[in-house]
């Protein structure tokens, strides 16, 4: 059988030297296809005749399925060095920059009043909001600010047009008018926080014409001081994330409050630097107190069955105070550089669950 | 209110150290906004005498001096041309810091010989300029005692801020009223002693106003002689930052700050008989000691003599009737004048005085007779003279008032169960009288304080004298352990907006609600309507600050503007705010509006960048739509813009004929260009609250998904130039709602092949079977009835 031997090594040598699949497709033609020897030599088979026939049919089966196996490696090899040749050719430079990020920012304001609400309504509290254009009744007379009293000129108020029945509407320079306008409107127990734009006649390096407040109010029949003590310290704890920052309530006056308190929290002031914690120094940060009888009595609620306090603080004052923002007055500048450093990525909206820590 | 702690111990007797007292005086609610204290900088440094000052052995500047401190010698070396034996200086111990230059003393040596401290100038101390050579203290100063005590530096001062209601604190001893009621020392009786009269008065008072004044004395004190204050009260004016300015000047503004008294002194010799109290009269003016001249109104309160208004009551005295060098007589005037007057009349004349501020918020009723008795036996002890009769126009109104105070109240109000003895001494310390009836207080009030009215004032009292610290802190409980939502529909679907447009990759803006009215026009041309006078602020911060904003727009235009100015010409801004349609609560709307200006993206290496179009505001309204809820699908897009948007770009968007619910649109040329700014800009306005809420948001209709394949078709039209693009998509939507569930317009193209007055518009129609997959004789029968349909509403043709 050397002539299959050497037809074995002749197609097998030829194989070897392939490199592309148009050749190994003739090759396959030429070695197994019709007119091929191999195929010559089945159809010659019948010729032969008995045990020879047999042994020569297997030997050529042997072969063909041999050299079959071979192609197809071939094949596999042939597409493996292509596919290998593709990678090669489709090389990048994986270091050229992409834009991946291409949202906005949140202003740190409103993150601010965000996380405000976070904290105060897991004590129950609902956001009630009011008009930024105000009646003095609101703003000042159902508050216990009659027109003849001091605190009004400490107000510092922006004013429109007088009106020919000589009334004049004012820019509501706190947000408390909220406070009246939701007690005339709900019967208690009222829980509610106001969050909001409020406007005063200063402009310096430290006050805005327009800044925000956040107003707080609780009505109810049995809460006093201790309760305002404890929601204020919960709520300035978990702003600010430290769980043993002191608070101290000092007396003070407002005319809407009595018993009036102003709060400092504890801080730290070193190398202009300042850190709120406890550290044994003290920053104000807001006012409260009980709502004072007439405020109730002004709104319909009977003084004598409720009672209740408010409170009001800076949504500016804390925002810069937690996130160490210098100034108060490029808040509203929108300066895209600040908006970008000071902002928050959209999907970043605070809940308690998920922590206020930024 | 400012004093010193030495001026507070002249009517408090406490042995308190100042920290005590600072503290205190906080948590009575009077806050102590500053302590200014040289003396604590200045421990260190002490008087020592110079037991000798021997030439330094290797410099011809220098002495070696032996100092005694008080304590021990010590060796310096001094190179002060005045130092020398004999001398008492202040001695700078090894360890201290400097005041001036904060340098920290270490013991040295200089030229080879050792040296322990220092010898101060007055410039070392930081209390001069003078370096020329060491302080020398008086020969009997004693040795170790404090520098600061020597030279009067050791008398702290205190500034306190004082509350509206507290105007029984705006002097001196009503402090310390106050500090001894807390048990913090005790109060120094006054000498109100009465002085008799020794002859009766050439000047009588009368009042013609009773409703501004109730009660107004005087006195005739002759032959005074006026000059400068002594050393004592001079310090106590220059200590707060007064000027001395005579004896006679000089008592009234020390019974201000000292008694919380104003009162004034008329030189009697430029008074022309009696002095009278009345309202001004238009016309009448007033040349005041200031220096100003006021014109006066009616219904402020004037005091007159004959010739007269020479005094405006509680403000400001007279300058023709003031008190000088030759002054020989005098007439010393004590007064109530009634509060809202004098505060109305200082509004008026934009007129800021001492006396004012005191009587605007109430003075002691009961401390005008006392005071005129003080104020005599200074005119006397300052300035000699001769007192005459007191004479008096009114009376003393009745002060006295009752308020119940029931004492379970401290606990049930202020959260503070106190107990009643000791509610009882709280109360009586503050100078009430207490009874107890039946079971409460009944608390007869000092006459200084005017503002206790009921019984949460004495809730405070108590607490604010025992201590608001002792409060317990008692957290806040819920009926339930889940709150109800903080939020209503309204807030959450506006925090919704906010963030989706903050996605977009708009950075959110917070404006101010203000604006410049001349931004609402600019030239001749009007773009945001006429400016509502209503609208207007009447005292507005600045000019371009004077309009409530009636559209958010402008200020963020504004923005981008000063963006581009900084070479951030790139601005893409939102806000989610207020403006303003009327004065009124319903004017008041909140919008989301929004600019991009400039690029809409940089030229990268796999873009090439492009400018802000009006489709990039459509998108961000559409968006800003949907994150609000709106039924997008419903929604009609119009090319009719306000006029603050470019006429042929810009649109508005309806649900229905008539709720409006956006605008969009680049912003009209002639806007940008009064605006200074470059580069395309676009912008939007979302109308929150015209989008109405899902009947039920919470249940979703049933899903129905099919197993069947959908199937695309593309169809190109040749239609008219001015058949819009959303009238073809209507018509072949409207072919088959339910067949078709999606209509794409994937070309707009007018040119070659395109007649003119034409334009291509090419869709995608996506078809999704319901019951079996289409045939292609199905797939033609509905593609011929679309043709027509397009045809038929458009007057649209196939494109061959």
């Amino acid at each position: 059988m050397d002539e299959l031997d050497n037809l074995r090594r002749c197609l097998l040598d030829e194989l070897a030297g392939i490199d592309e699949p148009a050749a190994l497709e003739n090759l396959r033609v030429s070695a197994l296809g019709r007119k091929s020897e191999i195929t010559q030599r089945m159809k010659d088979l019948s010729q032969l005749d008995g045990e020879a026939r047999k042994t020569a049919g297997q030997a050529l089966n042997r072969l063909k399925d041999e050299i079959q196996g071979a192609i197809d490696a071939a094949q596999r090899r042939l597409a493996e060095a292509a596919l290998e040749r593709r990678l090669a050719g489709e090389r990048v430079d994986v270091t050229l920059p992409v834009a991946f990020e291409t949202t906005g920012r949140i202003h740190p304001l409103s993150q601010t009043i965000d996380e405000i609400v976070a904290i105060f309504g897991e004590m129950g509290f609902r956001v009630a909001e009011g008009p930024h254009i105000e009646d003095d009744f609101y703003n000042f007379t159902a508050l216990n600010i009659p027109p003849d009293h001091p605190a009004r000129q400490e107000h510092d108020t922006f004013y429109l047009p007088e009106k020919p029945d000589g009334t004049r509407k004012v820019l509501r320079t706190h947000t408390s008018p909220v406070q009246i306008r939701t007690m005339l409107t709900e019967k208690p127990p009222i829980r509610i926080i106001v969050p909001g734009r409020t406007f005063r006649f200063d402009h310096d390096a430290t006050h805005s014409p327009m800044f925000q407040q956040v107003e707080g109010l609780v009505i109810d029949k049995k809460v006093h001081m201790g309760h305002l003590k404890g929601c204020l310290t919960e709520f300035c704890r978990a702003f600010f994330d430290v769980d043993d920052l002191p608070l101290r309530f000092r007396p003070s006056y407002f005319p809407f409050t009595e018993p009036s308190a102003e709060v400092d929290i504890g801080c730290r002031r070193s190398g202009g630097e300042l850190k709120i914690g406890n550290y044994g120094e003290w920053l104000e940060i807001l006012g409260c107190g009980m709502v004072h009888p007439k405020v109730l009595a002004n709104c319909g609620i009977d003084p004598t069955e409720y009672q209740g306090f408010a409170f009001g603080m800076g949504i500016d004052r804390i925002a810069m105070l937690k996130y160490g923002i210098p100034d108060l007055r490029i808040m509203y500048e929108s300066d895209l550089r600040w908006l970008r450093h000071y902002g928050f990525v959209p999907l970043d909206r605070p809940s308690m669950i998920g922590g206020l820590s930024r | 209110m400012k004093f010193t702690l030495s001026w507070l111990k002249s009517h408090l007797e406490t042995e308190a150290d100042l920290d005590t007292i600072v503290g205190r005086l906080t948590m009575l609610g009077l806050e102590v906004d500053g302590v200014t204290d040289r003396s604590k900088e200045l421990a260190p440094f002490r008087v020592a005498y110079v037991i000798s000052a021997e030439p330094h052995p290797n410099a011809d500047k220098l002495r070696v001096c032996v100092v005694d401190t008080g304590t021990e010698r010590i060796q310096v070396v001094c190179g002060a041309p005045n130092a020398r034996a004999g001398l008492k200086g202040v001695f700078a111990p090894g360890g201290s810091t400097i005041p001036r230059n904060g340098m920290v003393l270490k013991p040295s040596t200089i030229r080879g010989v050792a040296s322990n401290g220092m010898l101060c100038s007055a410039f070392e101390m930081g209390l001069s300029d003078d370096h020329d050579g060491i302080i020398e203290l008086p020969e009997d100063a004693t040795v170790g005692e404090p520098f600061a005590r020597v030279i009067g530096l050791d008398d702290p001062l205190l500034d306190v801020k004082i509350t509206a209601n507290r105007a029984d604190c705006l002097g001196v001893r009503g402090i310390a009223r106050d500090l001894a009621a807390s048990g913090l020392g005790r109060l120094k009786p006054l000498d109100t002693k009465k002085i008799p009269g020794r002859f009766a008065s050439p000047i009588s008072v009368a009042i013609a106003d009773p409703e501004a004044c109730p009660l107004f004395i005087g006195r005739y004190v002759r032959g005074v002689k006026n000059g400068p204050s002594p050393r004592w009260l001079q310090d106590r004016l220059l200590s707060i930052g007064l000027r001395p300015i005579s004896a006679l000047v000089d008592l009234t503004n020390f019974m201000t700050f000292d008694l919380d008294r104003p009162l004034h002194v008329f030189d009697a010799g430029k008074l022309t008989g009696g002095l009278s109290l009345r309202s001004a009269r238009s016309g009448e003016s007033l040349p005041a000691l200031n220096g100003k001249e006021y014109a006066l109104e009616s219904g402020m309160t004037a005091i007159c003599d004959e010739t007269g208004v020479i005094s405006l009551a509680g403000v400001i005295g007279g300058d023709s009737t003031g008190c000088s060098e030759t002054t020989s007589d005098v007439f010393i005037e004590a007064a109530l004048f009634d509060p809202v007057r004098t505060a109305a009349t200082g509004r008026r004349l934009n007129l800021q005085s001492d006396a004012r501020y005191r009587f605007e918020r109430g003075l002691d009723p009961a401390f005008v007779f006392e005071a005129m008795e003080i104020a005599t036996r200074l005119v006397l002890d300052l300035c000699g003279g001769e007192p005459g009769e007191i004479v008096v126009a009114g009376a003393e109104p009745p002060w006295q008032r009752q308020v119940a105070l029931r004492p379970e109240r401290v606990a049930s109000l202020g959260g503070l169960a106190v107990e009643e003895a000791e509610i009882e001494h709280i109360l009586t310390a503050l100078g009430c009288g207490v009874e107890r009836e039946n079971g409460r207080f009944q608390v007869a009030l000092p006459s200084w304080r005017g503002d206790i009215e009921g019984e949460a004032d004495l809730v405070e009292e108590v607490l604010r004298i025992h201590g608001y610290d002792h409060i317990p802190v008692v957290p806040m409980s819920l009926d339930t352990a889940l709150p109800r939502p903080a939020l209503n529909a309204a807030q959450r679907r506006a925090g919704l907006v906010r963030r989706s447009l903050a996605e977009r990759g708009l950075n959110e803006a917070v404006t101010f609600s203000f604006m410049s009215s001349a931004l609402i026009g600019a030239g001749n041309q009007t773009f945001f309507g006429e400016v509502k006078p209503e609208l207007l602020v009447a005292n507005p911060i600045s000019a371009d600050l004077d309009l409530m904003r009636p559209n958010i727009l402008p200020n963020l235009l504004s923005a981008a503007r000063r963006n581009a100015d900084r070479g951030y010409g790139d601005v893409a801004l939102f806000e989610l705010g207020p403006q303003y349609g009327d004065d009124t609560a319903g004017g008041q709307r909140d919008i989301a509006a929004g600019i991009r200006v400039g690029r809409f993206s940089v030229k990268q290496w796999n873009d090439p960048g492009r400018n802000v179009d009006v489709f990039d505001a459509k998108a961000d309204a559409l968006a800003a739509l949907a994150a609000a809820g709106a039924p997008i699908e419903n929604l009609q897009v119009t090319a009719d813009p306000p006029a603050w948007y470019h006429p042929g770009r810009g649109g508005s968007i309806r649900l229905g004929p008539k709720t409006l619910l956006a605008h969009f649109g680049e912003i009209h040329p002639r806007f940008v260009t009064a605006l200074d700014l470059r580069g395309p800009a676009v912008g939007f306005e979302v109308f929150l609250d015209a989008v109405p809420f899902a009947k039920s948001a919470r249940q979703r209709p049933p899903l129905k998904l099919s197993s069947l394949q959908p199937v695309e078709r593309d169809f190109a039209f040749l239609v008219d130039t001015s058949v819009t693009a959303e009238q073809l998509l209507r018509a072949a939507r409207g072919v088959d709602r339910k067949l078709i569930c999606d209509v794409r317009l994937f070309d707009v193209y007018t040119g070659v092949g395109v007649p003119e007055g034409k334009k291509s518009l090419a869709v995608t129609v996506t078809l999704q079977p319901v019951e079996a997959t289409l045939t292609e004789g199905q797939i033609e029968a509905f593609s011929k009835t679309l043709v027509a349909q397009v045809m038929k509403l458009t007057g649209g043709v196939l494109r061959a």
